[in-house]
Parts: structure tokens; C-alpha cells; sequence
């Protein structure tokens, strides 16, 4: 065949070198530095910022949890002082009206021993009066019953008063 | 018929190259798949998109006469790209500026009766026939110091070519976009991203966790710039190649582009390196004196092999790529006698679609992998560099 085809893709041809070079140093310097390079930094900052963002919410969630840990324990704290004032209240009011009911058991007590007490000494009193009252009516009455019989006899008035004293009014 | 089956084949935005050409008289009729392929993965001073060819601005620079600067239009560009015209004592053939090597022919605007290659001493030879005499022409300088065939002619085409406009579309899209997405960013710091923002995103973020962060270490937000200018553009060009009707232009396919990535890659591993990697280099600790007298050979290669299969490893996937869907539309044209035979044709479409739809598809895989897999092995050579003793 007198055609021997030309395989020009292997000779570098000096013109297209000198224009690849051209454009690809071009693309290089400017797109890498106007595009890829903020490209670049933008997708680190976006990942940094992410980062930080997880981090901080996680920071958030560990403290709300222990938030909320503490909040329970002071709820709980509560409860139970709550129950404790109550069952000191409690204690406190049962006290109170036991050492009421005692106290005004002792005084009701008191005054009934006074009482009886003043009874008894008024009634000795009142049987001592009916007593010597007695005894001088009894002796009136014998003295009379003698004055008209042995007109005044002391040894009779004596025994009458004996006599008297020996009865018991009790 | 076979007009019928050239127009189908043009929407496929490939063109399609019948031996000879260029109405010289030599040409011998048939289908070329090889030289197809080649002629469509190679750069053109020509953005044939289907039936229509985009000219483009020349830049050419011969020391011996100077830099001009016109349109490849001026090549009246026909038929597969090859021009009928010859300006300035340049002519366009397939695709492609080449230089009238005779300083004496016209340099105006002038019409030549053909561009056609010649087999001499085996080798294929572009000529320009004008008034029945054989004018041989220059290729452009390559930089492959002739081990490809190339090598330093008369003259250096600093051109925008196809490739050059793919990349500058590129350029400006990828440009747009990320700024675009800068700027989102800036204004909605704090805030979920949005629309192409998070479409984005999530290959943003790939690159740097399991690219930049595993193999860089502490330095990783110093390179991720770079590794994200170097995926974005390879993948990007890798896929606008494979955009169906759009030119199907190679960039990441093509020596010259893989090779200025590797260069730069190998530049910014070397000026990197720290003292611990040149130690490992020259002379690697805790091994016996004997072993390191291999060892330092080795290692000093190995801070070129690696750029090297860099750009191999990019160039070779790409341009396979290529090369595989060419070779499964280009059944079609086998099967149709290049558009001699309509059933043939019909059969090798029933053929061809499947394959080419199932290759397009692990194209579109190979993009991104390649271009990951060039990113990463670029960041596990300045890692290495930039390692810290431990």
C-alpha cells in the first residue's frame, strides 16, 4: 500500500506543548487559587464548624443530663424533708396534746386532791363546830335537865361531854 | 448511495479517509480504516464538526523566514481536510500545515492541482504537484528528538488547533464552573450545598480525602490545588473528546499534552523533595554498601520512569480509547465496500452500533479512572518526595 498512515499523536508537536503548558499553568494558578483553594478551606471550615457544632451539642446533652441528674436529687432531697417535716410536725403535735392532756390531767388531778383536801378539813371543821356545838347544846340541855334535877352538877356536865365526844359522827 | 453513506458517516462527526485523495490519479480506491483512526485522533489545523470545517487561526514560525499568521482557510480546506490551495508556501493536508521545503514556490494564495503522499524509500513522503511538478514538503517540528519519526524541521506551528480550541473550551467552562462554585461557596458558608455546587461536591471531597489526605499527609491542603487542577482537566478533556458530533477531539490522547503534564508533575515532585527522599535516593539507608550500587541507579531512573509512565500510561489509554470506537464504526465501511455495497453497510450498522454504544459507555469509565489514576500516582510521587523521616 502506498499509504503508510502517520501516528502524529506520539511526536509531541511543539506548538500544542506550548499551549498546554499555557493553559494548564493558567488553570492551575488561577482556578487553584480563586476556586480550588477556597474550595478548599470552605469544605475545612464547614467540617470544623460541624465538628464544633457536635461537640457543643454533646457538651449540651451531658449537661442537661447533668442537669437533670441534679434536679432529681434535689426533688428527691425535697420529698424526703418534706416527709421528715411532716413526721416531725407530726410527732411535734402529738407531743403537744399528750403533754396538754397530761398537764391538764395533773391540774384536773391537783385540784381534785385540793378539793377533797379542803372538803375534808371544812367538814373536820364543820364536825369539830357540830361537835363543840353539840357538846354545849348537850351540856345546855343537861345543865337545864340538871339545874332542874341536881341544879348544876360538874361532874355530870362532864360525863355528858364524854359521853359526846365519844359518839362518833364520822 | 454512497453519498448517502459519507453524510451518515459525517454525523458520526468522523471523517472518513479513502487511500490517495486529493484527485492526483494515484489514488486506489477502498476504505482505510488504519489511516482514519490515525487522521482522527491526531491534532488538525481544521475543527471538522460533521460535514462542516472550522478553520483556524495558522501561527507558524520558520527562523528562516519569520513568524505568519493567517486563517486555514486560506487553504480553500476540502476533502478530508486537505487544502487546494497553497499561502505563504505552506499547504494543508490532512489537517494539518505543512511546509513547501522549495523557498522559490508562490507565496501568495495559489491554486495546486494536489496534496498527496508519495511513497519514498518506503516512506510516506507529502508532495504538492503544481504546474506537473512534484514539490516535497516539511512536517512541523516535534519535540521526540526523532525517536517517533518527528523531529526539528524547517519550521514550529504554534497554531490553535483543534486540540487548543478543546482545551481553551475547557479552560473556559471548567473556569466558569469552579468560580461559579467558589463563589456559592462564599455566599452560603454555613449552609447545605446547592445544585451544581453538590454536584460537585462529593468528587471535590473523593479527591481530597482518599488522593490528597492519604498520600500527603500534613501537606496535603499545599498540593490539593494542583491535584485538583490536574483531575478536573484531564477528566474534563478526556470527556469532551467523547462527546458524539462535537469533533471528538484527543487531547489527553495526544504526547505533547501528557507530556507537559508529566513535566510539570516531575518539577513539582523534584522541587519538593525533601532530604530524607534524596538520601533514599543516592544512598538508602540500612542496606550493605554493595546493594546500594545498584540500588542508586535504579532510584535516579526511577525519578524519570516515573513522569514517564505517566504520560505513557494517559496517552496510551486515551488514544486506545479512540482508536477502538474509530475501529467499530469503521466496520460499517468494511462491511459496505466503503459505500459500495448498501446491505453490506446495513449489516456491519447492525454490528458496529452495539459495539461502538457498549465502547462509548467503558469510555466514559476509562475517563474518569485515567484521570484518577493520574492524580493519585502524581500525589504518591510528591508523597514520597515530601515524607517526613520516620
Amino acid at each position: 500500500m502506498i499509504f503508510l498512515a502517520d501516528f502524529s499523536v506520539i511526536k509531541p508537536d511543539i506548538g500544542l506543548i506550548l499551549w498546554s503548558t499555557v493553559f494548564f499553568l493558567i488553570f492551575w494558578g488561577l482556578i487553584g487559587k480563586l476556586a480550588f483553594r477556597p474550595i478548599k478551606d470552605a469544605l475545612k471550615n464547614r467540617e470544623t464548624d460541624i465538628k464544633n457544632a457536635l461537640d457543643s451539642a454533646e457538651e449540651a446533652r451531658r449537661e442537661v443530663a447533668a442537669m437533670k441528674s441534679e434536679n432529681d436529687e434535689l426533688l428527691k432531697k425535697a420529698q424526703e424533708e418534706r416527709i421528715q417535716v411532716l413526721r416531725e410536725a407530726k410527732e411535734t403535735a402529738e407531743r403537744v396534746v399528750r403533754e396538754a392532756k397530761d398537764k391538764a390531767k395533773d391540774e384536773a388531778n391537783g385540784i381534785i386532791a385540793n378539793a377533797s383536801r379542803e372538803i375534808e378539813s371544812q367538814k373536820q371543821a364543820a364536825l369539830r363546830d357540830i361537835k363543840s356545838q353539840v357538846g354545849s347544846m348537850a351540856v345546855t340541855i343537861a345543865e337545864n335537865i340538871l339545874k332542874k334535877e341536881l341544879s348544876g352538877d360538874q361532874a355530870n356536865a362532864d360525863y355528858v361531854q364524854r359521853m359526846v365526844d365519844d359518839m362518833n359522827l364520822n | 448511495m454512497r453519498y448517502l453513506i459519507i453524510i451518515l458517516f459525517s454525523v458520526f462527526s468522523l471523517s472518513v479517509s479513502f487511500a490517495g485523495g486529493g484527485g492526483c490519479g494515484e489514488e486506489s480506491q477502498g476504505y482505510d480504516p488504519t489511516n482514519t483512526a490515525y487522521h482522527h485522533i491526531g491534532d488538525a489545523n481544521v475543527y471538522s464538526i460533521g460535514p462542516w470545517n472550522i478553520p483556524l487561526p495558522c501561527m507558524l514560525y520558520a527562523p528562516d523566514e519569520g513568524f505568519d499568521m493567517f486563517s486555514s482557510g486560506k487553504f480553500g480546506i476540502g476533502h478530508h481536510g486537505t487544502g487546494h490551495y497553497a499561502y505563504k508556501g505552506y499547504v494543508l493536508y490532512e489537517g494539518t500545515v505543512r511546509r513547501i521545503v522549495d523557498r522559490s514556490f508562490p507565496k501568495e494564495k495559489t491554486e495546486v492541482e494536489c496534496v498527496y503522499a508519495k511513497d519514498v524509500d518506503g516512506k510516506e513522503v507529502i508532495h504538492v504537484k503544481y504546474h506537473g511538478k512534484d514539490f516535497v514538503t516539511h512536517n512541523k517540528s516535534t519535540a521526540d528528538f526523532g525517536m517517533f519519526g518527528g523531529g526539528i524541521t524547517s519550521y514550529y506551528d504554534f497554531s490553535i488547533t483543534k486540540n487548543v480550541v478543546s482545551m481553551f473550551l475547557v479552560f473556559l467552562f471548567l473556569s466558569w464552573m469552579f468560580l461559579k462554585i467558589a463563589r456559592m461557596y462564599k455566599e452560603r458558608v454555613g449552609k447545605e450545598p446547592k445544585g451544581i455546587q453538590s454536584f460537585i461536591e462529593p468528587i471535590f471531597v473523593f479527591i481530597q480525602d482518599e488522593v490528597a489526605k492519604p498520600f500527603l499527609g500534613k501537606h496535603w491542603e499545599r498540593f490539593t490545588p494542583y491535584l485538583m487542577a490536574i483531575f478536573f482537566f484531564i477528566l474534563a478533556l478526556n470527556l469532551f473528546g467523547q462527546i458524539p458530533f462535537f469533533g471528538g477531539s484527543n487531547v489527553t490522547g495526544n504526547f505533547a499534552f501528557t507530556m507537559v503534564l508529566a513535566i510539570i508533575a516531575f518539577i513539582v515532585t523534584t522541587i519538593n523533595g525533601n532530604k530524607h527522599y534524596w538520601e533514599h535516593i543516592f544512598w538508602m539507608p540500612g542496606v550493605p554498601a554493595w546493594i546500594k550500587v545498584i540500588l542508586t541507579p535504579v532510584e535516579v531512573l526511577g525519578i524519570f520512569i516515573k513522569p514517564f509512565t505517566l504520560m505513557l500510561r494517559l496517552f496510551a489509554n486515551i488514544s486506545a480509547g479512540h482508536i477502538v470506537i474509530i475501529s467499530f464504526v469503521s466496520l460499517i465501511f468494511i462491511f459496505g465496500n466503503a459505500g459500495e455495497s448498501l446491505m453490506g453497510s446495513i449489516g456491519g450498522i447492525i454490528g458496529s452500533l452495539p459495539l461502538t454504544l457498549f465502547m462509548m459507555a467503558i469510555e466514559l469509565v476509562v475517563a474518569l479512572i485515567q484521570a484518577f489514576v493520574f492524580t493519585i500516582l502524581t500525589a504518591s510521587y510528591i508523597g514520597a518526595a515530601t515524607e517526613e523521616h520516620h
